[in-house]
């Protein structure tokens, strides 16, 4: 789960990180009002889960009550990357020394926690990281031992930050990292990471991904979730626990399992077709996510043909048959469905199947023949 | 012969009390593992279905001289249960369990390899390991898979893993070991580990190993393979159509800056020589292709 600025400087508050004063808002009133309490000079920046905000305009310096009211019409509504902003952050604004760079996470092939610091900050990362590797100096933290102060202040050196900013830093990576471990997050990263004329070390900028696994630890969690970024047939998959990424083509796609759906996905690309979407149903799925998963697919209008391509391990066959039969009688289905089943008591779900085969219904041997029958129902 | 897991094998179910676990926990009895029990500290004494439970895992081994667990538990018991297993020295431990929290995962995976090195845990978020005609531990549906070799499979993805046995069987060939490593962040076991196995295993001659989107673990394997694998090599990565930045089910697999591809795998593993098919079907003809000739 990926968090707004905002979202990730109070989670980062919650760490005992200095952030700066602030107030969300979602009208040019509400920001107005937001600046009249915080006092100017302020930033107004766009809450959006996208990079180069600054660059698409949607990150302003307001030295006064006109200018926030200019730069929040300008910014609200504004399209980042193909993100509209709906929300907007006030914030007091910071005097900049020095810009830096920090982050955790998890280094999948060292299968350790990663840490970057970086004296270049301000910029991306990756720029960075291409044009000068060495101005990222990068600390490995094994989970069990957790990183100690000394750990840090040896990190501090090697990223060769101003002994000015020496102090102020070894207390924010410190909390930068408990707040990565404990909150259960994929990435937390700090760019910039300011010192200020009075040598100040200061967080002005967040960027926080929550493991959304972690949820158990974390009931808090759930207001996250709600402000994911997701299309409306997204939303619909999701409120129905289902694993849906919606894409352009004319093909419903359900399968069971990520690389099955995944697998499904690219088979259907190379018949020719075009899939509607990726749709993992997942392990031990039952009637109802099955009939629930077909009335996500059947509200797309794109869709012209559905592909049911079930492998039953941990799902079974017979209630796949019946998720089928009992969504068919539940909702009235636009599209012809084509079915594939095999795996877990397949037979048994076959046998079921067999008596409702119709023109609306057909079932395939193979995972090929059957992406292909659907291709050609939705007439490529 | 097969590897990490065969018929003498005797295998332990944390979480067979469940429902989840006692279904699988008796398909794999069936099968023909060598299933000792389960275990749950309050239901110490009873059966499940005729298989007895104990208190702990260390009960059980005490009272069977079992060496492998499989874990059926939910995500928040996960963490115990991988440690309550290595401690009682499980060779191998198997972890089905779909969800787990990736710090969690990366704890018990260093702290295994510190304390308990050896132990082998494979998953979580994974199917399971099936060595056909000896021993089924996990979720694969047995009779997908031809026993007897010569084909030694791993893959990432669960479901991925059953349509390549199945791929094979359909063309009559067997499989030594199929090896589903799961497909989060932190696996206990990856590629490289199975690649090694399969290469040492006298009755593999060749590997077929299924790929997906994300990380960069398909690019080591590669690379491995050209340093250290003589035997054929067939792969297939999923996700070749996948869109940037959108997360496949899998909280492992996604293209992020560029990363992760399955067009960059591809090209890694046939660099190093490994056929890759474009599809499941297409990777089982280039098999049967290789089969034949040997």
């Amino acid at each position: 789960m990926d968090l707004f600025e905002y979202q990730g400087k109070e989670f980062f508050a919650q760490y005992g990180m200095p952030i700066s004063a602030g107030e969300i808002a979602f009208s040019v009133d509400e920001a107005v009002a937001a600046a009249e309490r915080l006092g100017t000079p302020v930033m107004v920046k766009a809450q959006v889960h996208a990079g180069g905000r600054g660059k698409a305009g949607g990150v302003k310096f307001a030295a006064d009550i006109d200018a926030v009211r200019e730069h929040a019409t300008n910014i609200l509504g504004l399209d980042i990357k193909g993100h509209i902003v709906h929300r907007i952050w006030i914030e007091k604004a910071s005097d900049i020394a020095e810009e830096y760079y920090a982050s955790f996470t998890l280094d999948r092939s060292a299968k350790l926690h990663l840490g970057m610091l970086s004296k270049e900050g301000g910029v991306e990362i990756e720029t960075v990281a291409e044009e000068n590797p060495d101005a990222i100096a990068k600390v490995y933290v094994n989970p069990v031992d957790g990183l100690s102060e000394q750990m840090v202040r040896d990190w501090i050196a090697d990223a060769d930050l101003p002994d000015a900013a020496v102090e102020g830093s070894v207390d924010i990576l410190q909390k930068l990292y408990t707040a990565y471990v404990e909150g259960d997050a994929d990435m937390v990263e700090i760019n910039p990471l300011i010192l200020t004329p009075e040598g100040v070390v200061h967080v002005l900028d967040a960027k926080v991904t929550l493991d959304g696994n972690s949820d158990f630890r974390h009931p808090d969690y759930s207001q996250y979730d709600e402000t994911q970024p997701r299309d409306e047939r997204e939303e619909a998959a999701h409120a129905k626990g289902l694993q849906y990424v919606g894409l352009e083509g004319s093909v419903g796609v359900i399968a069971n399992g990520a690389g099955l759906a995944m697998s499904t996905v690219d088979v259907v690309n190379q018949v020719g077709g075009k899939p509607a979407n990726f749709l993992d149903i997942g392990g031990g799925a039952n009637a109802d996510v099955m009939a629930g998963a077909l009335e996500v697919i059947n509200n797309d209008p794109n869709v012209k043909a559905i592909f049911i391509n079930i492998f039953g391990g941990i799902t079974r066959g017979e209630e796949v048959a019946e998720g089928i039969i009992e969504a068919m009688k539940r909702v009235s289905i636009d599209s012809p469905i084509i079915i594939r089943l095999d795996g877990t008591n397949a037979q048994q779900g076959r046998d079921m199947l067999a008596p409702h085969l119709s023109d609306a219904l057909m079932m395939e041997t193979t995972m090929l023949s059957a992406a292909e029958k659907a291709v050609a129902l939705a007439g490529r | 012969m097969s590897i990490f897991l065969d018929e003498n094998t005797k295998v332990v179910y944390q979480g067979l009390t469940g429902s989840t676990g006692r279904y699988y926990g008796n398909l794999n009895r069936e099968y023909g593992t060598k299933v000792v029990g389960g275990t749950h500290p309050k239901k110490a004494g009873t059966e499940v279905d005729g298989m007895p439970i104990f208190a702990s895992v260390a009960e059980a081994k005490a009272e069977t001289g079992c060496t492998a667990s499989c874990v059926f538990v939910p995500p928040v018991a996960v963490r115990g249960a991988v440690m309550e297993a290595a401690e009682a020295g499980m060779e191998l431990v198997v972890v089905i369990t779909e969800g787990v929290p990736a710090h969690d995962e990366a704890w018990f995976y260093n702290k295994l390899k510190a304390d308990f090195p050896d132990t082998r845990l494979l998953g979580p978020n994974c199917p399971g390991i099936i060595s056909p005609g000896k021993a089924n531990i996990g979720i694969t549906a047995g009779h997908i898979a031809k026993a007897g070799g010569p084909v030694g499979v791993v893959s990432r993805s669960g479901t991925l893993t059953y349509q390549a046995v199945y791929e094979l069987q359909q063309k009559d060939i067997g499989v030594t070991t199929s090896v589903g490593i799961g497909g989060d962040p932190v696996p206990g076991t990856n590629f490289i580990d199975c690649l090694e196995a399969f290469q040492a295993d006298p009755e593999t001659l060749a590997i077929m190993m299924i790929g997906e989107i994300g990380g960069s673990a398909e690019e080591e394997a590669a690379e491995y393979i050209k340093a250290n694998v003589t035997k054929p090599v067939v792969s297939y990565v999923a996700g070749v159509t996948a869109p940037p930045g959108k997360k496949m089910g899998h909280a492992g697999a996604i293209v992020s800056g560029g990363k992760g591809t399955a067009a960059a795998k591809m090209e890694a593993l046939e660099d190093a020589g490994v056929k890759v098919g474009l599809n499941p079907t297409e990777a089982g003809d280039l098999m049967a292709e290789i089969v034949a000739t040997l």
